[in-house]
């Protein structure tokens, strides 16, 4: 199919769809309107199991099993990615050559921000049930405070204190423990992901039951994936190279 | 004016088909993509919005009440987020194999399948 001829299907089909779109966005309720039913449901649901952040609520609590599956499709995407990513034929993995220079002040603030970044990852995951943010935000937030160490220009250091075996594992483990959490739901109430563990009191860390849990084994495991991604992208553009022959 | 926010989610979604349809190389098409999934951000977050609302995160200070945006919707939001950052990655690894095995990254010229 010509350029021009694909552009001409994609006007006729993205024009009926604009115009379908613009006729479901006139019968929607109105921009910040009151009516919002889910909320209504959510937020009493959220306060019954004492869980402060009705979003983590949401995704660890009432639509667990959704997060499960989202789990799924990210070890999934990973295992996809790193296989894609190894050597191919007639390629060798070789010791990184010398990066070049970094700016000292770059260096500083790197190696600054580093433990103050693995510090508020960590926040933000074991908070994940009574303050903003959960276990999905703070691995991404854990997984930028280890590759600060690529920004200060030393790629060995982070290749020491990145061992990928324990990432992997952590990453697996990660996902394994979730649905170790969903069975153990399963006996104790009843349903799998079910919340069974006391809800303590309102706003407390310890007060949610089982949203903590699976935020902590949720970070873990978003901590492990990006790792492991990023070190595949990593070892493709620094280490990897094609065979002179 | 309260049908603006539905409007820019349709644009964003059209805008990055668009984009990927003229696109000449696999990683602008990528970017275009998560151009267009980020329409459904802002649709997912203009449904969940009410005027003079706060954050669905309760405290000490702030006791459970309903007057928050819809926790919902945020929720589907940060689902949306993730899948769609790892899809994004998967996709780059993509790009990098055929890059390396056609030569190209220019979606035209990759015509033919190759073992």
């Amino acid at each position: 199919m010509t350029r021009r001829a694909r552009l001409l299907l994609f006007l006729c089909g993205g024009g009926v769809l604009a115009a379908l779109f613009v006729a479901g966005a006139v019968g929607m309720p109105g921009f910040g309107s009151t009516h919002h039913p889910d909320r209504d449901l959510a937020v009493p649901a959220a306060v019954s199991h004492g869980t402060a952040n009705v979003v983590s609520a949401v995704n660890f609590d009432q639509r667990a099993i959704d997060t499960f599956g989202e789990e799924t499709i990210l070890i999934a995407s990973t295992i996809g990615a790193v296989a894609l990513l190894r050597p191919a034929r007639g390629e060798t993995e070789r010791h990184p050559p010398d990066l070049g220079r970094t700016l000292e002040s770059t260096r500083l603030i790197g190696y600054l921000l580093m433990p103050l970044t693995l510090v508020l990852g960590a926040d933000v995951v074991l908070h994940g049930g009574i303050t903003p943010g959960g276990g999905f935000q703070g691995g991404v937030v854990l997984a930028t405070g280890i590759h600060l160490l690529y920004v200060t220009g030393s790629y060995p250091a982070l290749e020491r204190f990145r061992p990928m075996g324990a990432y992997r594992t952590a990453e697996a483990l990660g996902a394994a423990a979730f649905a170790a959490v969903g069975a153990a739901g399963l006996i104790g109430s009843g349903s799998f992901l079910g919340n069974f563990l006391p809800t303590g009191s309102f706003g407390q860390i310890l007060s949610t039951g089982t949203v903590q849990v699976l935020s902590a084994v949720v970070g873990v495991e978003v901590l492990g994936s990006a790792v492991v991604l990023l070190a595949a992208f990593f070892e493709q553009e620094i280490s990897v190279r094609k065979n002179e022959s | 004016m309260s049908l603006s926010a539905y409007l820019v989610a349709g644009y964003l979604v059209l805008i990055g088909c668009y984009g990927i349809v003229r696109s000449r190389h696999l990683v602008h098409a990528i970017v275009c993509l998560a151009v267009a999934q980020s329409g459904t951000y802002v649709l997912l977050v203009t449904i969940g919005y009410q005027k003079g609302a706060r954050a669905p995160v309760f405290g000490s200070t702030t006791r459970p009440n309903r007057h928050v945006v819809d926790p919902v919707v945020q929720a589907m939001t940060l689902t949306d987020i993730v899948v769609s950052a790892t899809v994004t990655a998967l996709l780059l690894a993509l790009s990098i194999q055929i890059n390396k095995r056609h030569g190209t990254a220019d979606p035209d010229e990759l015509v033919a399948l190759r073992g």
